[in-house]
Parts: C-alpha cells; sequence; structure tokens
C-alpha cells in the first residue's frame, strides 16, 4: 500500500475511530486532574467548539512536554506548518503557513508583532521556549476583534506569550532556575525572577545565556541503483556555533477599570552560519552579529460595560553585521541596522447585545540603513485602520474585518539626491463564520472563512543595492476554508477530552515576489511580480486525554497535513516532467504528519514525539534530480519532579531523533542525527 | 468503557505511522538518461559537452553529452561516469574545454578544477584552485584566472586576482601571476596572455583593464584599458581581440570592443549597429569571421531589458544582423545564456537558463537561423566544449 493511500485513510479513520467511542460519559461538576493539566489550561480547551477561527496552541506542560528548544521547534507540532531549518542550534528556523510563504506570517510577541521590514523574516530559532506559556496559529487573524489594526493585516499569525507572573496563596515571589546542557556543546542557564509588588502590580525579569559549539557528526551516503555503496562519508558540521544572551522584563499593572504592561527585551547574539556542503568545501567562515532591542507597552481601560479601548505602542531597533572573512569568496562586513516605532489604538463598542465592534488606528514608522555601496536608506510610514465587527445569533457566529492600509515609503538616492515616494493604499476585507449545525451537539460546530491580504515588498525586495525593484507591487493571498471543530471534556470515566478538527482550503498567491536573475553574471538578481501560487490542503488534528487510572494520564495528539501547492508561473514551462507549471513548490510535502503522547504518573512523566514530513522536491521542476527523502524523527524524553514544601526541582533527560536518522530539511544543509539533553529546574 | 479499545487505537495508529516509516530509502546515483535528437551525422565534430552550472549552493554543477554519430544526448554523465566521487562533480561550473585527450571543467564554488577523460568523462585528477573563473591551453600548460590573489593590506581588504599555470600532464601548479581584481576571460596572442579584470567585487569602482602577461617570463608586462568591467575575450584569425564589459547594471551598458595592433599602440574601437545602437553582449562564439554576440542586459536605472543575437564580421568590424534567429522563436527563450558555434557545421547552439533554479534548455538552431531541435538540460546549461 502506498504512502499516500495510507494516510488519506488515516485521515478518514481516525476522527472517525474516535467519534465512535465514549458517548455515555457525562458532565460532572469535579475536576481532578493531576501533573498534567492545570484548571486554566483545561478550561481553554472547554471553550474550543466555539472558536471561529482555525487555531492550534500548545502551552504549558504541553509546551514542556516536547522536547523542544526554541518556538520553531515547537512550531512543527501544529498541522499546516511547513519549518525551514537549516539544522543546528544556531541555525536559521522560519516557518510558513500553508505554503503562502515565511513572509506572510506575522509573529507577535506579548501581543505586537515583531517586524523586520529589511527582509521579512523572523527568525524563530531564536526564541527559546524558557520564558514561553503559549504558543498560538492562528489562520488569519486572531479569533478576537479587540486588537490592534495590524493584528488584521497578516495571512497567518503566530501569537507567543511570555509567562505571566502568578503567585501561589502566600507567596509574593517566584524565582526559577533552569540548567540545559548536552549535545552540540549546549550550555543554557537561565533565570526567571517573578515578584509581587502590591495587589496591583508584579513584575518578571527573564535572563538567558546559551553557549554551542554547534558541532554535530553527519553522514552522507549514496548507493548505485544496484544497492552497492558508491560513497560513504561521516563529517563534523563546522561552523553552527553560538553564543547568544537574552534578557527582559515586564511589568504588570492592574487598575480599577484595567490593565497595563510594559516591557523591555534585548537579545545579543554572535553565531557562525553553517552553509550548505558542497563538493570540496566542507566549511565555512560566515558570521553574524545581531543586537535586538525593543520597549514595548499596552494598556486596557473598561469605560463601562459597553466600551473599552486598548492602547499599544512600542519602539524596537535591530542591527545586524554579516561577515564573509573567506578569502575564496568575495570578503564582506556590511552592517544593517533599523528602526521601528509603533503606535495604536483600539476601541470595542457592544452596540447591542452579541452584537460588538471594534476599531483600531495604527501607525507605523520603519527605517532602515546599511553600509553597502549604491545603497539609498529607506523610511516607510504605515498607517493602518482596522474595522472589524462580531455578531452572535443563535447558534451562528460570525465575525467580519476591514483593514484599510496606506503606506508611504521615502528614498534618498545619494547618487542624484532625488527623493522617491511610494504610495500605497488599499483595503482588505476577512470574514469568518462558524455554525452549530444541531441544537443537541453543542461541541460540534462548523466553520468557514475567506480573507484576502498581502504582504508588502521588504525593504530588500524594493531597495537592496543591485537587487531591489522599486516598481513592485504587494504580493497577495486569497485563503478560502471550510472546517468542522468538536471538542468535549468529561469529568469522569477514563476519556476526559476529545477534541477533532479539519479544515479544508484553497489559497492563491499571486503577484508572488521572486527573484530573477538578470544581465550577464555574476549573481545580478532582481526582484520581480512574477509567481502565482495554487495551494489546496487538508489538515486534521485529533487529540485525547485518557485517565488510565487515578494519578496516571495519557495524552495524545495527532496531527496530519495534505498540500497540494502548484507553481502557475509560467505556462509556457509546461514539460509534463522538467517544468515548473503545475509542480508541487519548493520543500512542500504533500504529506506531513505529527504525533506526540504524554504518559504521566503522579511527578513523573514520559513524553514521546513523532514529526513526519514526506517526500518533497526542492524546486517546483519536480525531477529525479530535485527530489527530497521524506524525514522523521522520533523525540523522547522523561520528567520528574521533587517537590518539598516550597521548593520544586525538575529533572529531565531528551533524547531527540532517537533512531539516529540522517536527514535533510534544505538541500546541502545536513541536520543532527541523535542527540541527548539534560534538564535541571529549580523553582523557589 | 473498557481501555483495550484505547489500547488498540493507540496501536492501529502506531502502526500505521511506523508503515510511513519505511519510506524513507537510499539516495540513489542515477544512471545517464538518453534521449535521441536532431539527425545522425558523422563529421570532424563527434560530439560536444555541455557544463550545467547549477545554482549556488545547490552542489548542482552536471555534465551533459551530445554524440553527432548517434545522434543521442546524454544528461548528467559525470556522476555516472565517477560514482564514488564525494558530493559529485562540485557547484557553480563556470568553464568547459577540451585539450587534447581531455576534458577540464571549471568549478567555481567547489574551488577546483576537474579534469577528466574526454571521451568517457571519468575523472583524471583535481587540481585544487580557491574561486577558479576561466580557462586557456598554450604548449601543454593551462592558464587559470582566478578571484582569489592575495589580500591587499589596509581596511578595504581588497583581494588581487591571478593566472595560475598548471601542468596539463602532471596537474601540478607550476607558477602563478598577480593580475587585477577580479579577473575572468582568458586568451592566448602569439605569446601573450590577456586578461580581462573585471574588478565586480569592487563595486562601484570596477576594473577597466586587461592585463598583459608575457609567456616567457610569466609577469604581467602591462595594461590595456578598454571599459567598466570587462568580460570576456575571444581571440580571432586575424590576431585581434574581442573583448566585451559588463558595465555598471545601471547607466552604461554592456558592450563589445575589438582590439587590434597588439603588439604595438593597441587600437581599440567600440562596435555599435549600423544605425550606431549599442550591442550588448553576455557571451559570445566564433566561427570562421563570424563573431556571434548574444546579449541579455539590464538597467537597475530604467528597469529595463535589452536584448539582442547578433553576428559581427570580425574581418571588416561590421555588424550584420542584430536578430540571428530568423524563425521568431528567440521569444521562446527566458534567460538567454550560453552560447556556442559548431566548429564544422555552424550549428548555433544557445542555451536558456530558464529562471536558474529549474532545468535548463539547449537550442540547436540551424546557421541560417531556424530551430533544429532543443532539449532539456541540467540547471543553468551554460558552457559548451567541442569534441573533434
Amino acid at each position: 500500500m502506498n504512502l499516500r493511500s495510507i494516510l488519506l485513510i488515516l485521515n478518514i479513520i481516525f476522527p472517525l475511530l474516535i467519534f465512535s467511542q465514549e458517548r455515555d460519559s457525562i458532565m460532572a461538576p469535579s475536576l481532578e486532574y493531576d501533573s498534567i493539566f492545570s484548571m486554566s489550561e483545561l478550561s481553554v480547551y472547554a471553550r474550543r467548539a466555539d472558536e471561529i477561527v482555525p487555531s492550534q496552541r500548545l502551552s504549558g506542560k504541553r509546551l514542556e512536554a516536547l522536547s523542544t528548544h526554541s518556538v520553531a521547534d515547537a512550531l512543527r507540532y501544529f498541522s499546516g506548518v511547513q519549518i525551514k531549518d537549516y539544522g543546528g542550534v544556531g541555525g536559521l528556523k522560519t516557518i510558513d503557513i500553508r505554503s503562502m510563504g515565511t513572509n506572510h506570517m506575522g509573529v507577535f510577541y506579548d501581543g505586537i508583532q515583531l517586524g523586520n521590514a529589511q527582509n521579512g523574516l523572523v527568525d524563530l530559532g531564536r526564541f527559546s521556549l524558557d520564558n514561553v506559556e503559549e504558543i498560538a496559529l492562528y489562520n488569519g487573524q486572531k479569533a478576537q476583534i479587540f486588537q490592534p489594526a495590524r493584528d488584521y493585516g497578516t495571512s497567518g499569525s503566530v501569537y507567543i506569550r511570555t509567562r505571566r507572573p502568578r503567585f501561589d496563596e502566600g507567596k509574593n515571589y517566584n524565582l526559577r532556575t533552569t540548567l540545559k546542557g548536552g549535545s552540540f556543546g549546549l550550555l543554557n542557564p537561565s533565570l526567571v525572577w517573578e515578584q509581587k509588588w502590591n495587589s496591583s502590580i508584579t513584575s518578571s525579569i527573564s535572563a538567558e545565556y546559551t553557549n554551542a559549539s554547534g558541532k554535530y557528526k553527519f553522514r552522507y551516503r549514496r548507493v548505485l541503483p544496484s544497492g552497492q555503496v558508491a560513497w560513504d562519508t561521516t563529517a563534523v558540521r563546522q561552523n553552527g556555533d553560538i553564543q547568544a544572551y537574552r534578557i527582559e522584563g515586564a511589568v504588570f499593572g492592574k487598575t480599577s477599570d484595567g490593565t497595563w504592561n510594559a516591557k523591555a527585551y534585548y537579545y545579543d547574539s554572535e553565531r557562525g552560519i553553517p552553509g550548505a556542503i558542497v563538493n570540496n568545501v566542507w566549511n565555512h567562515a560566515q558570521r553574524q552579529w545581531d543586537k535586538n532591542f525593543f520597549v514595548q507597552a499596552q494598556w486596557t481601560k473598561h469605560i463601562s460595560n459597553r466600551y473599552k479601548f486598548q492602547i499599544n505602542g512600542k519602539f524596537a531597533n535591530d542591527r545586524m553585521r554579516y561577515l564573509n572573512p573567506d578569502t575564496t569568496q568575495r570578503y564582506q562586513d556590511n552592517r544593517f541596522c533599523q528602526n521601528e516605532f509603533y503606535l495604536s489604538t483600539s476601541h470595542y463598542v457592544e452596540l447591542l447585545p452579541g452584537w460588538q465592534m471594534n476599531m483600531a488606528a495604527d501607525y507605523q514608522y520603519n527605517s532602515l540603513s546599511a553600509s553597502l555601496a549604491n545603497f539609498a536608506p529607506p523610511q516607510r510610514h504605515t498607517l493602518l485602520l482596522a474595522l472589524a465587527t462580531q455578531y452572535e445569533y443563535g447558534r451562528m457566529r460570525l465575525m467580519a474585518s476591514l483593514l484599510g492600509t496606506n503606506v508611504w515609503d521615502r528614498v534618498d538616492f545619494a547618487n542624484n539626491i532625488t527623493t522617491s515616494g511610494n504610495f500605497l493604499s488599499r483595503w482588505s476585507p476577512a470574514l469568518y463564520l462558524s455554525y452549530k449545525p444541531l441544537a443537541q451537539l453543542e461541541d460540534f460546530s462548523l466553520r468557514a472563512f475567506y480573507k484576502s491580504i498581502f504582504r508588502l515588498p521588504t525593504f530588500n525586495d524594493l531597495y537592496y543595492t543591485e537587487i531591489g525593484n522599486t516598481q513592485l507591487k504587494p504580493e497577495n493571498t486569497h485563503q478560502w476554508n471550510l472546517g468542522f471543530i468538536y471538542a468535549r471534556d468529561w469529568h469522569q470515566g477514563i476519556c476526559r477530552h476529545i477534541e477533532i478538527k479539519s479544515d479544508a482550503y484553497f489559497n492563491l498567491v499571486d503577484n508572488k515576489i521572486i527573484g530573477v536573475p538578470k544581465g550577464s553574471g555574476q549573481y545580478r538578481w532582481m526582484m520581480m511580480n512574477l509567481g502565482k501560487v495554487h495551494i489546496f490542503g487538508i489538515e486534521s488534528t485529533a487529540e485525547t486525554v485518557l485517565r488510565l487510572q487515578r494519578h496516571t494520564n495519557l495524552l495524545l495528539s495527532a496531527n496530519y497535513t495534505y498540500q497540494s501547492a502548484t507553481d502557475h508561473t509560467n505556462p509556457t514551462d509546461n514539460d509534463p516532467y522538467y517544468g515548473t507549471y503545475g509542480g508541487q513548490i519548493a520543500y512542500v510535502p504533500w504529506h506531513s504528519a505529527s504525533l506526540a503522547g504524554t504518559l504521566s504518573w503522579k511527578s513523573a512523566s514520559l513524553n514521546y514525539s513523532f514529526i513526519y514530513v514526506g517526500e518533497r522536491y526542492h524546486t517546483s521542476a519536480n525531477t529525479r534530480e530535485n527530489y527530497e527523502q521524506p524525514w522523521y524523527t522520533h523525540d523522547i524524553s522523561a520528567s520528574y519532579r521533587l517537590q518539598r514544601r516550597k521548593f520544586t526541582l525538575v529533572f529531565t533527560l531528551e533524547c531527540n531523533n532517537l533512531f539516529n536518522q540522517q536527514y535533510e530539511v534544505i538541500l546541502n544543509y545536513p541536520m543532527p542525527g541523535r542527540s541527548w539533553k539534560g534538564i535541571l529546574r529549580a523553582e523557589f | 468503557m473498557n481501555i483495550f479499545k484505547h489500547l488498540r487505537l493507540i496501536l492501529i495508529i502506531g502502526i500505521i505511522f511506523s508503515s510511513l516509516s519505511s519510506c524513507r530509502h537510499d539516495i540513489i546515483i542515477w544512471p545517464t538518461d538518453q534521449e535521441q535528437i536532431g539527425s545522425s551525422q558523422t563529421t570532424s565534430i563527434s560530439a560536444f559537452y555541455l557544463l550545467n552550472e547549477g545554482n549556488w549552493g545547490s552542489n548542482k554543477c552536471t555534465l551533459d553529452h551530445y554524440d553527432y554519430a548517434t545522434a543521442t544526448y546524454t544528461r548528467n554523465i559525470y556522476s555516472w561516469a565517477n560514482p564514488s566521487v564525494v558530493a559529485g562533480l562540485g557547484d557553480v561550473g563556470n568553464d568547459l574545454q577540451v585539450y587534447g585527450s581531455r576534458l577540464w571543467a571549471i568549478i567555481n564554488c567547489s574551488n577546483k578544477i576537474e579534469v577528466m577523460d574526454a571521451r568517457t568523462a571519468s575523472r583524471v585528477g583535481q587540481v585544487n584552485l580557491a574561486s577558479p573563473r576561466y580557462i586557456a591551453f598554450h604548449q601543454g600548460y593551462a592558464y587559470v584566472t582566478s578571484y582569489a590573489g592575495p589580500v591587499q593590506e589596509g581596511n578595504s581588504y581588497n583581494q588581487l586576482g591571478i593566472v595560475v599555470k598548471i601542468d596539463t600532464l602532471t596537474l601540478e601548479k607550476v607558477d602563478t601571476c598577480v593580475v587585477g581584481f577580479q579577473p575572468d576571460g582568458i586568451a592566448v596572442v602569439g605569446n601573450r596572455l590577456y586578461v580581462a579584470n573585471s574588478g565586480g567585487y569592487l563595486v562601484p569602482n570596477y576594473e577597466n583593464t586587461l592585463s598583459v602577461i608575457d609567456l616567457q617570463t610569466f609577469s604581467e608586462t602591462g595594461r590595456i584599458a578598454v571599459d567598466t568591467n570587462l568580460h570576456r575575450i575571444l581571440p580571432d584569425k586575424y590576431g585581434n581581440l574581442w573583448v566585451s564589459s559588463r558595465s555598471d547594471y545601471y547607466d552604461k551598458p554592456s558592450a563589445l570592443y575589438r582590439i587590434s595592433n597588439l603588439n604595438d599602440t593597441p587600437l581599440i574601437n567600440h562596435i555599435s549597429a549600423s544605425n550606431s545602437s549599442n550591442i550588448v553582449v553576455s557571451n559570445m562564439a566564433l566561427k570562421g569571421d563570424s563573431l556571434f554576440v548574444i546579449g541579455n542586459d539590464f538597467s537597475y536605472t530604467t528597469n529595463l531589458a535589452t536584448r539582442n543575437f547578433a553576428i559581427v564580421n570580425v574581418r571588416t568590424a561590421q555588424v550584420l544582423t542584430t536578430n540571428f534567429i530568423s524563425d521568431d522563436t528567440d521569444n521562446e527563450i527566458l534567460d538567454a545564456y550560453g552560447l556556442a558555434v559548431n566548429p564544422y557545421s555552424g550549428e548555433i547552439f544557445i542555451t536558456d537558463a530558464n529562471g536558474y533554479v529549474n532545468p535548463g534548455i539547449l537550442r540547436c538552431y540551424s546557421p541560417q537561423g531556424l530551430l533544429q531541435w532543443k532539449i532539456r538540460t541540467g540547471d543553468i546549461p551554460a558552457h559548451i566544449a567541442f569534441m573533434p
């Protein structure tokens, strides 16, 4: 039986299998979960059947149970997500949702978007999970309307929420120190200090240091069709070292009619860029330095039961230095500096019971300077206006939004001192609908959405010396989605929670910005609005919590994604084998899946997770030379918690890629084989 | 409610997932694939090789082969002829020449020169050289330009280029001569070597000279100033050099020059069409008195592309045509890249890089400019070497 048919069958039968069991449980008021779930996590589950926007989230203990180091690693467990991982602790990791491209994804850190006007990429490998409480992914926008205009402006969004200080009865501080160490020379101590100053003000400081040599063995092997080994070589990945520290502090306040918080963040790193492994070149010398700083604040005030408002503000400064000291290549030492200033105000009004409205206005300023020859530093002013409404009528819910985007770019070309203004003004709609078809089946709802949005060309796309194209138009996406969700909790019996959801979608990406070589030689590229991609996909998620015995819980979750993402850029390149037209786009697998299980018994837990990424091609010409093997890794970890009054000690041992699979996510970037990590955490 | 029900479910899921796990298999070195194309010819040219550059970092430089007698096109002949070479031919091919019984391929980003048996493409040896660019031969020696010469002192960290002299029998590097910045094209005329210095890494302060090297002493004896960012050099049978400049990609277009009177004070002629419009150059090839010139220019100032498929008479320096493709099939070419002319039959080969990340197309035109056939190649087909 071939892979595709197995997976399609899995997709069909797996939800049904779960459906057919346990309809006899009844609701009971007592909640008595130990070790793996806290009350607050469960209350999140209970509301899920009302979810109007397809979303996925990982939080608290479940996030801890996955043997993951960074936000990017954790996102691999979501369906519809493709990760581009260049390998190692310091390697670049970016994700894209539903094959629309990395630039279409917004990443929000404690409620405010992380920007990168230069290249639109957010390296999620840099965000460690040390201080992260929840990661949530939304297709389109977040399922609430009371938010800034910018939150409506992406095709998909990831919300990273850091830990909010919470204090046990009679405690006014929390201290948490963690030490991680293991393969790749990893040494990663961190500290979190949370303090309750009075009944309305709390604060948190989190600091972390990461040091890793990034060295790991990898093996490349080729065989002849006869099965005879052509060559087989093992080497050590070089120049993947990283040294980074992060410090962030936050203050949280409560007033009688609202809340506020302010935070500052600083990240400083130096890393090697390991580079592609090619014939005769097995190590690289390129280095990169990053300094990222931001301060942000949020203030929410309830004026009455029917009106509240929110103000958000941020300033960010990002510095990057890239050095290529390799004398076999072009020597480069480039520095880039970006500034961002952001201010937003949102107003939420309940017009009638069940009918709410939000109006938001955001202003954003971005600038970039670079030490490049012929570089004209750009500045961008963005004004966003959003109007959103939410309406509930019986078993139907509706959410609609309209985002107006106005952009002015200003570039000072040094050579002939001209200033180019680039103005864009556009409205983007989104419509979400959910409906519970059966009154007696409260836990089941159908949902649908349409969203049309675009991403602006980045500063690099537009103005990078000799690559940028000032004539670029925005890259558009249109998303149509139809799906269902079934979620139910029980308070007794073996099965305590079931959640099944599945969505089918069609996305259209046009005016896709792609690099096109121009002119004669020397790698001259030019960005053009040429690409067009059609994406059809199915995502399914199922999870269950089983109470096997008193003190013994089992959590199982499974994700499966099917995607056909075809290149419709050049209709003349339509050779059925060599052509790119109709070919699956680069690095998007048809099938991907993940499976995670946590078995907990009293203070001990055992975690297992499995990730599968099916066959792919590294370009949209789907030839055998461009074929990429499927890869799948098994990770296990065991953890034990020791509690003595206010003092807690947690030991964890992880083994990632248990079967030592030698694989690549990106062509010529070998991934690590089996690796180990030990974690020791003390909480006071 | 029965726990075994759940165990059964877990088991089923487990079985399904573990059956997926059997899907990964060994990565195979594929046998070459062959196609019949064109018509059988028996002439003094028996075959040609085509070097596909492969995009940077992809390690997909491959070698294709066409046999005239059997009219057979063979893709990716190197990896099948040399299955034990770790990671294959390498990353980014940049030049290909036949010298005697051997085939020399310059593999730029693999920092090497691959030397093969010209009949079988099986490896004879490799010469390690950082950032090699173009190759020329003279009396048993190969001369290869490289960007990776001595680093200049000071803050600018500029690195001069070199020409390396290689014994074609022992494959030993025997001598080195420092030239200008980022040297590209290389050619031998008489007992002198001419090297086109580009200065491509010094944007916007490009080089504009040819280096002249005396072959006896293997030292630079002078410079000839021509134009910004020189690229290719081709000597004709009248003792002239045909030189192309890439120029600056902004206001200046690429251009073609004839350099005559080489032994005395060189004379430099800018070649333009009869209506005095410029001829843009990305590649050129010579047969008899005809210099075939393809150009594919793009200006960052105007964002406009200029193309031509020109023929220049090297005796008169007259542009005979700016589009030698007579059947309008030039519109089918997405990225005109490589160019070669069969020295016997006059067939014109133009390669289409087809977006530079996907398999390209080799197009064969008759001397009259009519499309004879086309065939898929590896990624970025670029350099053709004919075999006697």
